[in-house]
């Protein structure tokens, strides 16, 4: 039965991805657009390309952001995989109701609290804000999303391979990094790359979280487009996602690869 | 904290001739992301309810200071004592605050069962395709979920503005002959959530169905079980879990939303993360800011609550 697609199914697939991808569609033809006019189609051009380039705002907003989300993604991921360890490997600890509560919680609270509530201990401890507040803000917030992903790589992880390793005499440590951490890699890459993505993306807690001379680039497209919608931001945003996109792809294909071959050195290996 | 390092000792002993450095390590990995989490998500919350007790000041910080540790201990009783619950109060006296809250909740209510509208079908299609196109399928869900949410929200502008390419279009079709007004109306707003959450709905609902065998609604058909009332019979209760999750993952955050609704539902709407943005940024009224995440916060406990406890139980079947 499975493997038979109804038309029913056929539609509700097509209308989906049609709906999901129809306006990143419409956006990225638009940003090509010679018009000024954002609606009306004015023929093919890379004008808001050029432009864009001199635009030294969000060049600038750009590299802060970008920066942030290269240390906030490193930090994010270490702690969020020591916390998927935590959760999966100790399943008894006192407070661990809590911690594991800590940890799913920011994947649903909403943004504005967040950002408050870390811009008011920001302030009662004192620190100036800036890109180093915006980072420790964003590391809080992707660790738990690190966390979810790299925890649900570990339960499916054959612990037999640990013991075997321990067995043959490697210490803990050794284990850790020649057994577990091969296996659990790639779940630590898209643990990574969603950290990056998140802390790239993030409007509303570094608006509360920034302070002057850090301001990212959401922020500034947030900006500009309350004032309207300009073909620059659309040129703006279709650079972004195709540096995403990139991104994603070459990481999903990377894994790809690294699975099949993984499978087939067990493979020889059991046939030995 | 100490019993905490007791506990996982006896789950774990230290191997032999490791000793110390091994033992220090496995706590290691509890205690450090704990203790961020701790500062940096438990702690502020304290900070906020503080703050939303306190009174508002023209300073900076804009509100009264609290806890003053060098007045020592009767410093600490006065200061306890200004302690009120007068932000909450005027929170119930303007009718603005209620109403920002109810309609938050009515939209996300509807935005969510139209995410589950939307969703479950494609869930469903996606768990019977051929599982060398489940992969390619699952991408194309995860993918605009990588693209930054603002520029989805900010795409959504261009279509529904009057002049916008929908009404374009719908005008160059002749179902229309004058512009609909869809920015800044509900309308607006739940596409918006719509689009933007539909990959959290979709996803917990495809892991559930899945999992779960087909054979059994062949077995319902060869018994006589017409396929609607299969489907309500088998897969219905089967793919529950997976639906509640996905709708709390849409329904929790839609709540608070705030990009949403700045952008597409103009200046009439009323949702209470705009609210406290405002209150915060242009108001600059911490106290009220801070009681206003506190009450937003309460009414989300409930279904955060079932949100961790789902999330618990699929680890326990993963197990």
């Amino acid at each position: 039965m499975q493997g038979k697609l109804s038309r029913f199914n056929i539609v509700s697939l097509v209308f989906g991805f049609a709906f999901l991808y129809l306006p990143i569609v419409l956006l990225v033809i638009y940003s090509f657009n010679a018009s000024r006019l954002v609606t009306v189609w004015g023929g093919f051009s890379t004008r808001w390309y050029v432009s864009l380039f001199s635009n030294q705002q969000l060049i600038d907003a750009a590299w802060v952001t970008f920066r942030i989300a290269v240390i906030s993604a490193t930090v994010a991921t270490v702690l969020g995989t020591m916390a998927a360890l935590a959760l999966t490997r100790y399943t008894r600890f006192r407070g661990r109701f809590l911690f594991s509560g800590m940890v799913f919680a920011p994947l649903v609270m909403p943004e504005v609290i967040t950002g408050l509530s870390l811009l008011l201990l920001f302030v009662a401890i004192g620190l100036d804000r800036g890109m180093f507040t915006v980072t420790l803000a964003h590391v809080t917030f992707s660790m738990c999303f690190v966390a979810v992903v790299v925890q649900s790589r570990l339960l499916s992880f054959d612990r037999s391979l640990e013991e075997a390793a321990m067995d043959l005499g490697a210490t803990p440590t050794r284990t850790f990094f020649h057994v577990t951490l091969p296996v659990i890699m790639p779940a630590i890459v898209s643990g990574w790359m969603l950290a990056f993505t998140l802390s790239l993306d993030d409007l509303v807690i570094a608006s509360f979280t920034s302070g002057p001379g850090a301001t990212t680039l959401p922020m500034r497209i947030y900006s500009q487009v309350r004032l309207g919608v300009t073909p620059e931001i659309n040129a703006v945003c279709t650079l972004l996602i195709a540096f995403v996109t990139v991104g994603v792809l070459t990481a999903a294909i990377v894994n790809k690869r690294r699975d099949l071959q993984r499978q087939r050195d067990e493979h020889a290996a059991l046939r030995g | 904290m100490a019993q905490t390092l007791d506990q996982t000792a006896a789950a774990q002993p230290p191997r032999e001739g490791e000793g110390l450095a091994s033992f220090i390590r496995s706590r290691m990995v509890i205690l450090v992301p704990y203790l961020w989490l701790l500062v940096f998500f438990l702690i502020p919350f304290a900070i906020v309810f503080k703050i939303s007790l306190s009174q508002s000041a023209i300073s900076m910080p804009p509100y009264a200071p609290t806890f003053d540790v060098s007045a020592g201990f009767s410093g600490l009783l006065d200061n306890l004592r200004e302690l009120s619950f007068d932000n909450y109060l005027w929170l119930l006296d303007d009718a603005l605050y209620f109403n920002a809250y109810l309609s938050s909740v009515w939209i996300a209510a509807v935005s969510t069962f139209f995410a589950l509208l939307i969703g479950y079908p494609m869930a469903y299609a996606m768990a019977r395709a051929p599982s060398s196109l489940r992969m390619v399928l699952l991408m194309l869900v995860i993918l605009p979920f990588w693209t930054s949410f603002l520029i989805r929200v900010y795409a959504w502008i261009g279509i529904l503005k009057p002049e916008g390419l929908l009404n374009q279009f719908l005008i160059w079709v002749g179902i229309i002959d004058t512009p609909l007004q869809i920015m800044n109306t509900h309308t607006a707003i739940y596409i918006g959530i719509v689009y933007s959450y539909l990959p959290f709905m979709v996803l917990p609902l495809y892991a559930s169905l899945e999992k779960m065998d087909f054979s059994l609604i062949e077995a319902a058909q060869d018994l006589g079980c017409p396929p609607i009332s299969a489907f309500w019979k088998i897969t219905f209760p089967l793919s529950l879990p997976g639906a509640l999750a996905g709708c709390l993952l849409v329904f929790i955050p839609a709540v608070g939303e705030f990009v949403i609704p700045d952008l597409l539902g103009g200046s009439q709407t009323l949702m209470i993360g705009k609210t406290l943005w405002n209150e915060f940024f242009a108001n600059r009224d911490w106290p009220v800011a801070s009681a206003v995440a506190i009450v937003l916060l309460l009414i989300l406990v409930v279904p955060m609550m079932f949100f961790q406890r789902a999330q618990a139980r699929a680890q326990e079947q993963e197990r």
